[in-house]
């Protein structure tokens, strides 16, 4: 068996500067939106990785098992899912909303429209 | 519209699996891996899946947003009843072993109502989430 | 009754999450904007009396702790009521309920009526959340009420009338869910080192771990994930565009109530779980937490004089004001985090009070800007009268509890030996003193504007609010122990490392 060391960090650590690095540098809601959702998961990657035990099979008990995984973060990542799932509805629904008032969903174009209204 | 009707025959036949299977990942959560969300999210996404092969409104007369929003509260209130009555039965809040005079009956029934509580607020809330995108911007109703 | 009270006497704990949280869902049952309002409002307030009577238990028997489902801690959710947190949810559930008083007039003319139930329903879940994070014992726990209380708090804040009301609501989802994502993954890393989420449990395990790198991250990560939603200074452009463009009462609850919990939950973390006075050398967070604490004070209250929009100038002065609050932290003994905690408890009562005099002017004039104020003086004297007070209270002049809080900051800055920020505190209560001059000035001696003369006082549902609470800021300024006495009390509890 091949030893991977501590990749899943790795993975959490890319997945996690990825989406930050969409929230912050793409002005297009959606997109922004997305890089929440990916960095959200990304932090349900850590936890999910963290609840696995070496040689640990899945936590339901049966005859000739004696390692089980950690069921408890999996568990958790249920509530942060739904938590991510209602978070992602209610930004769609406000960029639906920003599309209907603004007729754009650039931040940069909103931004304009908004220094326009204060200027006028 | 155009009519797509190999997908619509197959759904025909899928969806009853589909929402069987929800009810199935359901009433099996008590012993083995399922539960209440993963049991509502199947459900929801079989009404969504009619939806979108029939339309918008074909799906709202048979899954009334009306309902679906009583549905919604209706599952928090099993959910956040079970937790009430467990206080009234003498235990502390979702003390399931209260529910009953034996406490794994009271266990059996807490966490099957308390499933049915959370499949209930999910298939809904999914359904409602999705008719409502989905009814942006169509009509002006 | 008798009978009823017994069996659901010790439930209390867990009956100030549940309570809230069925009655939204009835909210969204009976949809009518009245009935939904009598609901919200038997609910508010019996949480109140029932956070009251939680105070008076830890008060006389000390530390409550209850296990949910009867699961034993630390396996089960515990929800653990110490002297802080009875203190907290006496403030959140105060405000949340004489908020509601104020409601139905205010939201009458902001959301539409076939809306309001929801509304209603919304406030009732955001109470639930932030009563939720308040009492639980559990870390995790901790996330998922923030999460709740944030959701629907960007759902109310978007209910303004104007489009910005949108664009603000989703900047501030987008910095909050990244707040409430790093907590989590602070959370987790804890979770991974010591294997445990009771708060209680996590504090002696952490103890035993000592100060390793993983605690270290998470320590950084919890931070700056609550620092968002605190709003803690070079975090906190979410908060003005929020609290400006939200309608006028929504304001008044979240300024009043939101950030309060995230400082608890600060609190909580760096003296409960990390002890950051015992086993960590605290000496560089607290530092940092001074800087960025005076930096706000400056910062947000030279930002507010130059403000147009009297709800933004207020949003800007909470930023100072929390500025306030981390200095208290940051002196890390007994005065400092007696004069943070007393200014958590008056903050909430003044900021709230003034943003409820700011709804009675909305509803009035139609607008929040210093031209709306002119002559305001004469055409809504109590209205006016109360934001003198409340503004008094916020400058600090003795009498008023704004007095009291800096009384113990200043105390705390001088025990720990840093007279320089007493003297900070000081000036920068002449920066307040500004920009509520401006207004006072304009509302007493500049002619109304032409047309003005229909403005009448604002209805008596929205006077006594404001009133409440406004002459409350002068009863806790001059009786202090309520609010000094548990806030000391808490905060020795703290410094002495108990939980």
């Amino acid at each position: 068996m091949i030893e991977w060391g501590l990749y899943n960090y790795w993975v959490v650590i890319f997945l996690m500067m990825t989406g930050l690095y969409v929230v912050i540098a793409r002005g297009n809601l959606i997109k922004k939106i997305i890089g929440l959702n990916i960095f959200q998961v990304s932090v349900i990657m850590f936890y999910v990785s963290m609840g696995k035990v070496r040689g640990g099979t899945a936590p339901i008990e049966a005859a000739g098992f004696e390692v089980y995984s950690n069921p408890l973060p999996h568990v958790l990542m249920l509530t942060a899912i739904v938590v991510g799932v209602a978070t992602s509805a209610l930004a769609l629904a406000l960029v639906v909303r920003i599309k209907e008032t603004y007729g754009t969903i650039e931040e940069d174009e909103i931004r304009r429209i908004e220094a326009d209204e204060d200027a006028s | 519209m155009i009519s797509h009707l190999i997908p619509r025959v197959l759904s025909k036949l899928l969806i009853p699996l589909i929402m069987l299977f929800a009810l199935y990942v359901q009433f099996h959560g008590d012993y083995g891996p399922g539960g209440g969300f993963q049991a509502g999210v199947i459900f929801g996404s079989g009404i969504i899946l009619y939806a979108l092969l029939f339309g918008l409104d074909e799906a709202k007369e048979v899954f009334r947003p009306r309902v679906l929003e009583i549905l919604v509260a209706l599952g928090v209130v099993l959910y956040g009843g079970v937790g009430v009555a467990a206080i009234f039965a003498g235990g502390n809040f979702l003390a399931y072993s209260a529910l009953a005079h034996e406490p794994t009956h009271g266990q059996h029934l807490g966490i099957l109502l308390v499933e049915l509580g959370v499949g209930t607020t999910v298939a809904a809330v999914m359904a409602t989430i999705f008719f409502q995108f989905a009814g942006r911007g169509r009509t002006d109703d | 009754m008798e009978g009823l009270w017994a069996l659901i006497s010790d439930d209390l704990p867990a009956l100030q999450i549940a309570v809230p949280l069925l009655a939204a869902t009835l909210c969204v049952l009976i949809r009518r904007p009245t009935a939904a309002w009598a609901v919200a409002m038997v609910v508010a307030w019996s949480s109140f009396a029932n956070a009251g009577v939680l105070l008076h238990r830890v008060l006389t028997t000390g530390t409550i702790s209850y296990v949910e489902g009867g699961w034993p801690v630390p396996w089960g959710i515990e929800l653990r009521i110490d002297l802080l947190n009875a203190l907290v949810l006496l403030v959140v559930t105060g405000i949340c309920a004489i908020v509601l008083l104020a409601a139905p007039r205010s939201i009458d003319a902001e959301i539409p009526r076939d809306k309001q139930y929801l509304f209603y329903a919304v406030y009732l879940l955001c109470m639930t959340g932030l009563a939720g994070m308040t009492v639980t014992g559990d870390a995790f726990n901790i996330f998922v009420f923030l999460e709740i209380s944030s959701l629907s708090s960007y759902a109310l804040v978007s209910q303004g009338r104007t489009p910005r009301a949108l664009t603000a609501a989703i900047q501030y989802l987008v910095m909050g869910t990244i707040g409430g994502t790093f907590i989590l993954l602070g959370i987790g890393m804890l979770y991974m080192v010591t294997g445990t989420l009771n708060i209680v449990d996590l504090a002696n395990q952490l103890a035993l771990v000592g100060p390793n790198r993983t605690v270290m991250v998470a320590a950084a990560c919890i931070a700056m994930g609550v620092g968002i939603k605190l709003a803690v200074f070079p975090l906190h452009i979410w908060l003005p565009n929020a609290y400006t463009y939200a309608p006028a009462i929504v304001t008044a609850f979240i300024a009043a109530t939101s950030t309060k919990v995230a400082y608890y939950v600060l609190v909580r973390f760096a003296f409960s779980i990390f002890r950051i006075n015992q086993t960590f050398d605290g000496a560089h967070s607290s530092a940092i937490a001074m800087m960025l604490g005076i930096a706000a004070m400056f910062a947000g209250s030279l930002v507010a004089i130059y403000q147009d929009d009297v709800k933004r100038m207020l949003a800007y002065s909470s930023v100072a004001q929390i500025g306030y609050m981390i200095l208290g932290l940051s002196f890390a003994n007994e005065y400092g985090l007696t004069g943070g905690l007393v200014h958590l408890f008056n903050h909430a009562i003044m900021k709230c009070g003034l943003f409820l005099v700011l709804a009675c002017v909305l509803l009035r004039m139609g607008s929040t800007r210093l031209s709306a104020f002119a002559g305001l003086g004469r055409r809504m004297p109590l209205t006016f009268a109360a934001f003198v007070l409340g503004g008094l209270s916020l400058v600090g002049v003795p009498l008023t509890v704004g007095f009291v809080s800096k009384w113990y900051l200043v105390l705390g800055a001088l025990e720990a030996g840093l007279w320089p920020v007493a003297v900070l505190i000081l000036l920068s209560s002449i920066l307040a003193l500004v920009y509520i001059w401006r207004v006072v000035e304009v509302g007493y001696f500049k002619a109304p504007p032409e047309g003005a003369d229909a403005i009448t006082e604002a209805p008596f549902s929205m006077l006594l609010p404001t009133w409440i609470l406004i002459g409350s800021t002068l009863v806790f300024g001059v009786w202090t122990s309520l609010s000094v006495g548990v806030a000391s009390a808490a905060a020795r509890m703290l410094i002495g490392g108990g939980s």
